[in-house]
């Protein structure tokens, strides 16, 4: 078996997923997601699952070795926010011709990591592995050794081609890489009995700095953040943390199991959406850190703190409270967003009409029976034509989900609001929860919605006249809602 | 006209790609067809970066699927995994035609896709009135609009029919990557204004021109219908509308016998009077008022926008059609072509009017464009311009932090006009004046009047 496969097998395997417990051996070989299906798949692959966890670590060099779809196509797509460094923003990739395909891209890559370093000086460099590289037989690894040695600065083997499987699976490939090869590899300065990691969290829209201002407070230091706002030497020393919260659901088990296992960092699962949730994980954290040695103190500074901001998000939430009370909402997301994001919104009296659960795990289904009671709507695989018949008929007064589906919603002419990765806005903690609220809030009352949906002057009569589109006459049926 | 030297970057490492795959440049031509699914056939990831590319840029969904190939399935070959992917969408979008391209991993493997096309079609007859175009793109060659016109070829070589019943009024309009839906509308405006009735192929105006359909649907919503394709060879002549059009046109002509016309440009004032001559021989009208009174418009726009373009210092990346009809045009009203980037070979670079172009990337780009009045380049320009401090103007694809990507028109006389206003506009908000000097009488009021105000705010 190849160091890759042995890897997946592993990661397959992981015993802290609750997920894989319930399984027999059998169906846990099979690996943690369905057999992706031609023809009908949606989503992306490892290298692309990869390249999330691991680009908002802002000061790496990211070379992508492969041809020049997985990184032309692709680049600078993502709301990752840095408070310094830019570099992570930059494209890098080796743009392998079909001479490489014939003789290798070994030679092409260990030149590419040279140029990197005689023009950006980074303190590291991620070479991304991709399936026509992989299937050539580039060995990745043994060109980061050699470049590692010759130059004197890490080179770091991420070892995720996309025909692996799906975007999950590239996640904790990409754990993996920094459990073998960076954590552990520096000192941190000094630590403090208040040091904690923050796993599974990427900043994205710069979410991450709605919660530092209050962990700051608290006195409380993120030693790093993986890999949100981080630097390559933060994830290094990461080790020393007391503590460690995973945010993003099993994204990035591995590696918080890992580091319990091997540096006794405990940790806890928690979300930073949603007023309850983001005071449960302040106190979790708390709480951690405490058992870990720190004084009990900071327990009862953080409960004052939590009340203080409990109370003024709840102020600022109260005009909402009425204007959204029984609007329904349609969420389409994955893992951890799928629970976390319904306590939000029931905290305003907003329902919830249908949440996607299709990379959900066993557990997040649980909390959101827990929430929404028994006939939880739950969908594992809702087609566009199903959520557009929804919207269409009006079983939801707005949607929230990804970029991709977002013109199912406004072509239903109804509102839609984007809660993933490439989103504007930052939700997390007591600010996020008021600014999704407010732009939940935004998109219901905008007046454009009456006007879209009413039909032109001439388009009254239920037949309907015909329309010229595409050089076509069609017949519309029904405009009007 | 002296020729312009083409070099290729010599780097190993490619620094912000300027360049796109070919597959998702095929699949764009699939998407200008009616009732069509495009499909990469690769690894899922493939799609799944087109896709969001496509979306972000035309803000709409985009069909597009993927026949998943694993790294078993690879290393098996992966006709199973085609002919899954072509039952399951035939089942679930019901396309009217489907359009395969492949992808670096299927063609490094070598997977002989006609060869399971053929064995396809005989397993499962329910499949045989679905036309499935498949075009070869791997990855590691050539650039997205090379990718484009290969597929463009492949759908004439697949379904235009020979012979076709003639139809003097019409002409068949091969459009080049580089046109939006807008520049397609307009296009269409001109040549239906002398009579004639246009096939544009493909036809991005009819499915990505930001519309509401009626209903939902897993396919294209518009573009080229499957009859207009197989109508073609009927058709008086073809118009192809850019260089990487050239292949596709002679195609065509090989097949149905339907001479071509090639226009590199549609942009700027003598271009346009080529394009405008030869419609009116071709319908026999003369050229309408209105086309006259717009050719007026656009010579008064360069009267009075010369003055901002004059000697301007303009640094250029982009695909190769859209590059040369842009410096041709630029050159044209007084700028100088100080940087030029692209992304793949064409015979119109050695024509460009600058002394260099570079198949290279945005990191070259950048290099070159430092002191330069003007970038256009796609949104990936975002951050050098930042870093240059210069003026950016958003040109090709991606333009993903714009709205109305679709809706920009380069081309026709009122497309050139508006060029200028919207170029020029720029050149004029940032126009250097000269910094005034001090005069030596109001210095000493500065200091007077500061000093009064601080024994002031002292008191």
């Amino acid at each position: 078996m190849s160091a890759l496969s042995s890897k997946v097998q592993e990661v397959f395997a992981e015993p802290a997923c609750g997920k894989n417990q319930a399984k027999s051996e059998k169906e846990r070989k099979k690996g943690c997601t369905k057999q992706l299906q031609p023809g009908a798949a949606a989503g992306g692959c490892a290298f692309d699952g990869a390249k999330i966890a691991l680009q908002p670590i802002t000061d790496v060099a990211h070379l992508v070795h492969g041809p020049i779809a997985c990184e032309g196509n692709s680049w600078d797509n993502r709301g990752a926010k840095s408070s310094g460094p830019l570099l992570y923003r930059t494209g890098f990739t080796t743009d392998i011709n079909e001479t490489d395909v014939v003789f290798g891209g070994e030679k092409r890559l260990f030149k590419s990591v040279k140029e990197i370093i005689d023009k950006y000086d980074p303190p590291a460099i991620f070479v991304y592995q991709t399936c026509v590289t992989a299937l050539i037989g580039d060995d990745i690894e043994a060109v980061c050794k050699a470049a590692t040695q010759k130059f004197g600065k890490p080179v770091i083997p991420i070892n995720a081609p996309g025909f692996v499987g799906s975007k999950n699976l590239g996640n904790k490939l990409a754990g993996e890489a920094l459990l073998d090869h960076v954590i552990g590899t520096a000192e941190p300065e000094y630590t403090t009995p208040y040091d904690i990691n923050i796993i599974g969290e990427y900043n994205l829209a710069g979410e991450l700095w709605q919660v530092k201002p209050l962990l700051d407070e608290l006195g409380i230091r993120v030693l790093a953040c993986i890999s949100g706002d981080a630097r390559y030497y933060d994830v290094a020393s990461s080790h020393r943390a007391r503590a460690a919260m995973m945010v993003c659901s099993k994204a990035m088990i591995n590696i918080t199991r890992k580091m319990e296992e091997c540096y006794g960092i405990p940790f806890f699962e928690g979300s930073f959406y949603g007023i309850a949730d983001m005071s449960d994980s302040l106190r979790q954290i708390a709480q951690l850190l405490v058992r870990r040695g720190a004084p009990d103190e900071l327990l009862a500074r953080t409960e004052a703190l939590i009340a203080r901001e409990e109370a003024r998000a709840w102020a600022r939430l109260e005009p909402y409270k009425q204007r959204l009370q029984g609007k329904r909402v349609l969420l389409i997301t994955g893992g951890v967003k799928s629970w976390s994001v319904v306590a939000a919104l029931q905290e305003v009296g907003i329902e919830i009409v249908g949440t996607s659960v299709k990379k959900s795990t066993k557990e997040d289904k649980d909390r959101i029976k827990e929430l929404m009671g028994d006939d939880a709507h739950m969908f594992d695989d809702m087609t566009p034509r199903e959520m557009y018949k929804m919207l269409k008929d009006a079983k939801a007064d707005i949607m929230l989900s990804g970029g991709r589906s977002q013109f199912v919603a406004l072509k239903a002419k109804m509102p839609w609001l984007d809660i993933n990765q490439e989103r504007h806005h930052a939700y997390a903690a007591y600010d996020g929860m008021v600014a999704l609220v407010e732009e939940i809030d935004k998109a219901l009352f905008n007046p454009i919605w009456e006007q879209v949906r009413k039909p032109a002057p001439w388009e009254t009569d239920d037949v309907g006249c015909a329309v010229r589109t595409n050089g076509t006459m069609v017949r519309i049926a029904h405009l009007a809602d | 006209m002296r020729m312009a030297k083409v070099l290729t970057s010599r780097k190993a490492c490619s620094v912000n790609p300027l360049k796109m795959s070919q597959p998702i440049g095929a699949a764009l031509a699939f998407l200008g067809l009616n009732k069509c699914m495009p499909t990469l056939h690769g690894s899922q990831g493939c799609t799944a970066f087109g896709l969001v590319l496509f979306v972000r840029h035309f803000r709409e969904a985009i069909p597009l699927q993927t026949t998943a190939m694993n790294e078993v399935t690879t290393i098996m070959g992966g006709m199973d995994n085609i002919e899954q992917a072509l039952l399951n969408i035939a089942k679930r979008a019901q396309p009217e035609i489907v359009g395969i391209a492949s992808t670096g991993l299927t063609e490094t493997k070598g997977d002989d896709v006609d060869g399971y096309l053929k064995l396809i079609r005989k397993k499962h007859p329910e499949l045989a009135s679905l036309p499935i175009v498949y075009v070869s793109t791997p990855d590691y060659k050539d650039a997205f609009q090379d990718g484009w016109a290969k597929a463009v070829t492949r759908i004439i070589e697949e379904l235009c029919e020979a012979p076709a019943e003639p139809a003097p009024a019409r002409v068949n309009v091969l459009a080049g990557s580089h046109l939006t839906p807008g520049d397609i509308e307009e296009l269409r405006e001109i040549i239906e204004d002398f009579g004639l009735a246009p096939i544009f192929l493909p036809d991005l105006s009819g499915s990505l021109d930001g519309h509401i359909p009626e209903d939902f649907s897993p396919t294209t919503i518009g573009g080229t219908t499957l009859e207009e394709i197989r109508a073609m060879g009927g058709a008086r002549v073809t118009l192809a509308i850019g260089e990487q059009m050239r292949s596709a046109a002679l195609a065509l002509e090989a097949k149905t016998g339907v001479p071509f016309e090639l226009f590199d440009r549609l942009t700027g004032l003598e271009a346009n009077d080529r394009f405008l001559s030869v419609l009116s021989q071709l319908s026999g009208k003369p050229v309408p008022a209105k086309y006259r009174r717009q050719r007026s418009q656009l010579v008064d726009a360069m009267l009075d926008g010369h003055f901002s373009f004059g000697r301007k210092r303009i640094a250029l990346g982009a695909e190769p059609d859209l590059l040369w009809s842009l410096s041709a045009w630029l050159a044209e009203m007084g700028c100088e072509i100080a940087a030029a980037v692209t992304t793949t070979q064409s015979p119109l670079l050695e024509r460009m009017p600058c002394a260099e172009v570079l198949i290279g990337d945005l990191e070259d780009l950048e290099q070159r464009a430092r002191g330069c009045d003007l970038l256009l380049t796609h949104s990936h320009g975002r951050q050098m311009a930042e870093r240059l401090a210069i003026p950016f103007v958003r040109v090709g694809l991606p333009l993903f932090d714009r709205l109305g990507a679709s809706h920009r028109h380069y081309l026709g006389y009122r497309g050139t006009r508006d060029l200028i206003f919207e170029i020029g506009n720029v050149f004029i908000a940032n126009a250097h004046e000269l910094e005034a000097p001090v005069r030596e009488q109001d210095h000493l009021l500065i200091t007077e009047s500061h000093h009064a105000q601080a024994t002031a705010a002292v008191g």
